[in-house]
């Protein structure tokens, strides 16, 4: 099992997102080009313009206004991409196989960026119970994309602090983190990958075409 | 997920409820599939799949902020109450479900696009709420006061069935009036070769033509080429932009456009009006697959930058007292006329005192995007979601409010006396004619 899931099902996920996201990628582009003028409407500078005013805690009126929110969420969003890209552990294993490394977090630090990972799920989760228009728009779907976003996370805590039954954890950890990365360009988790193309867009319709910000 | 718990007093709409008595279920789901498959694409289904259900765009909506918070008005609950559920029976929904529909992107929506500009990944709820209302209007799901304009529009190319008798007598009515403040004043019809074409919407000679008087007087004083046009064409207002019939939306525009072409004139002066820039500069061209207007179109509030600025007109004196003004959403954080308004209202005012939030911040009238036009069964949840922006009004203990824009300007009338703020309403040019100079060669 251990050996499966860590290998050749790496690999299958690995081809699933990566093929799945340039797949999505793709599908929009071409389907926005029926829309006439949509691509007339887009401009590099002003696109640009919006992702450095969103890309940047604080750089706009919505984040200011909800600062608690702002620094979860990037908090969040930050540990969620960069602890496991820059892991120690996974590093190790890269090398093994592939023979390539990188920069690696102190363990410590990795350690912390999982935690607040995992606070960061705790948090959406309470605001999904408790914000009335989050409720609202809440269903079954919601719960699944957050439970997929913070077990790799949860398991990976496990395992590395060898809390209990490692082995089984980590077949879990590593299963979870798989079926994450095969999630991210078939659920609203492509908001990853669409977030540029949704903020060029807007920013570019206020920008160029309006005369005006979104920030 | 659990449908919204959307509690509403009942409103009788008569084209509304005779509507849902006589659509079918196979009509719906042909127009839902039809439209959502054939006019909005990939844009749609992105902002779908994107939308991660955070609720942030809530905070930028005036409905949600003046109902005390209700979730049903929320921007994210109204594209949940219509596309999602649209999209998720691919259609098959009932007149019932239709008539909501219409309810909440035609009288509960400004598409004001305030919330775009709150949400994290810009999704443009205004966006799918115009998808909504098209919808709407191809299965004749339209409130009927709106329908009424949007039937004048497609029989009269104006919005107010002004006869063109009525038009031609109004202009040359309202040039008389122009010459009791400069005597050589002229209101120049059908001018071909003009710098200036200017254009109105259909309630000015309707309901305030003494703003034809004031535009002859200031376009004359400040030495403009201009004309106005006597045949149809003149009325650049689109109600049809907002009801959600596009193809009479692009006939108006088109006309208009074309109007301005065959006088050859190098612009269009447009006067104060928010939507109908916004169907003039961008709805309209979208529509018809151009770029941009073919002739530069000039909001009024632009227009008296520059006359301002280059000294054309000059102030002799200033209002007094405090004076505030509302940012019309269609010129202002739709269009960047935002600092300009600022320029000519510290211009003509001694004390302009701003309103907080500003530019492209500030909120909507609640009148814009269709809903005043929606007409009095809709009036009563209309002023009273306009409550944040009457608290904002207050705040500046202002005696006027100048309102560069017709929706607005009715829009405030209402706000002003369902609040009993006491303030005046007024447009631009009123206080305008007021302040300006007139020279003493053009004098009475
Ligand atoms: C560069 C890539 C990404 C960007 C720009 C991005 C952006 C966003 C934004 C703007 C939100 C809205 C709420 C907020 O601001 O927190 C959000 C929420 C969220 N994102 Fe991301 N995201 C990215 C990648 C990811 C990835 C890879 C995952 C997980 C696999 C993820 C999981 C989540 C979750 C779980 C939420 C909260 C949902 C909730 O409210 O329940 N994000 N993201
Ligand atoms: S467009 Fe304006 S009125 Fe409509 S939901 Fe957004 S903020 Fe509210
Ligand atoms: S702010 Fe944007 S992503 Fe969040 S619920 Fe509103 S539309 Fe969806
Ligand atoms: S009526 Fe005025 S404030 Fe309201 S949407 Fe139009 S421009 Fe905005």
């Amino acid at each position: 099992m251990y050996e499966f899931v860590s290998g050749p099902l790496v690999w299958i996920a690995f081809i699933i997102f990566i093929g799945g996201s340039l797949y999505k990628i793709y599908h929009m582009l071409s389907g926005a080009k029926k829309d006439m003028t949509l691509f007339r409407h887009m401009s590099l500078g002003h696109s640009a313009a919006s992702l450095i005013h969103w890309l940047i805690p604080f750089n706009n009126q919505s984040m200011r206004k909800r600062p608690i929110f702002t620094i979860v969420s990037f908090a969040f969003h930050i540990c969620l991409i960069f602890t496991p890209i820059f892991l120690l552990g996974h590093l190790i294993l890269l090398d093994e196989s592939l023979n390539i490394s990188w920069w690696s977090l102190p363990e410590g630090v990795a350690d912390w960026m999982t935690i607040i990972v995992i606070a960061g799920c705790i948090f959406y989760l309470v605001r999904r119970l408790t914000d009335p228009v989050v409720q609202n728009v809440t269903d079954g779907s919601d719960y699944l994309l957050l439970a997929i976003t913070a077990l790799p996370f949860i398991t990976g805590f496990i395992a590395y602090h060898q809390l209990f039954a490692y082995k089984t954890i980590l077949i879990l950890h590593i299963l979870t983190g798989e079926i994450m990365l095969i999630a991210i360009p078939f659920t609203r988790l492509s908001h990853m990958l669409f977030f540029v193309f949704t903020r060029a867009l807007f920013g570019s319709e206020q920008g160029y075409w309006k005369h005006s910000k979104d920030w | 997920m659990k449908p919204t718990i959307a509690i509403r007093e009942p409103v009788v709409d008569d084209l509304m409820d005779q509507t849902e008595k006589s659509l079918t279920e196979d009509q719906i789901e042909k127009v839902i599939n039809e439209v959502i498959d054939q006019e909005t694409g990939v844009r749609l289904q992105t902002y779908v799949n994107t939308c991660i259900h955070c609720g942030l765009c809530s905070e930028a909506c005036h409905w949600f902020l003046s109902n005390d918070r209700d979730v049903s008005f929320a921007p994210v609950t109204k594209v949940k109450d219509t596309i999602w559920v649209m999209l998720e029976k691919k259609g098959k929904v009932d007149a019932a479900f239709i008539k909501r529909c219409s309810q909440i992107a035609h009288t509960e929506c400004n598409v004001c696009r305030r919330c775009g500009m709150y949400c994290p990944f810009g999704i443009d709820i205004a966006y799918m709420m115009l998808v909504v209302r098209r919808i709407c209007a191809k299965l004749e799901m339209v409130p009927l006061y709106l329908q009424d304009t949007v039937n004048s529009h497609a029989a009269t190319m104006n919005q107010m069935w002004v006869k063109p008798d009525e038009w031609i007598d109004t202009l040359q009515w309202q040039e008389e009036e122009g010459q009791g403040y400069v005597p050589s004043a002229r209101l120049p019809l059908e001018k071909e070769g003009a710098e200036i074409m200017y254009s109105v919407i259909g309630p000015e000679p309707k309901f305030l033509a003494q703003l034809l008087g004031n535009i002859t007087v200031i376009m004359n004083v400040a030495g403009c080429d201009w004309t106005m046009p006597a045949t149809a064409g003149w009325d650049n207002s689109n109600m049809a932009m907002y009801s959600g019939d596009f193809e009479v939306m692009a006939r108006v525009e088109r006309l208009h456009h074309e109007t301005a072409q065959r006088l050859k004139v190098k612009k269009i002066v447009m006067g104060e009006c928010g939507h109908a820039f916004r169907g003039g500069e961008y709805d309209g061209p979208t529509w018809l697959g151009w770029m941009s207007p073919p002739i530069p179109i000039v909001h009024a509030v632009a227009f008296y930058y520059d006359l301002l600025v280059s000294g054309r007109i000059k102030i002799a004196k200033k209002v007094e007292g405090p004076v505030t003004a509302q940012y019309p959403c269609n010129i202002i954080r739709n269009a960047g006329l935002g600092s300009k308004l600022r320029y000519i209202m510290n211009a003509v005012c001694e004390d302009f005192v701003d309103l907080v939030p500003n530019d492209r911040h500030a909120f909507c009238c609640n009148a814009g995007g269709d809903t005043i036009n929606c007409g009095p069964p809709w009036k009563k949840i209309r002023v009273q979601s306009a409550r944040l922006q009457s608290e904002n009004f207050k705040r500046t203990g202002a005696h006027t409010i100048v309102t560069p824009c017709h929706n607005c300007h009715s829009g405030v009338e209402d706000i002003v006396d369902g609040y009993k703020l006491g303030m005046h309403v007024k447009f631009f040019s009123e206080l305008l004619i007021e302040a300006m100079e007139i020279p003493e060669d053009l004098q009475a």
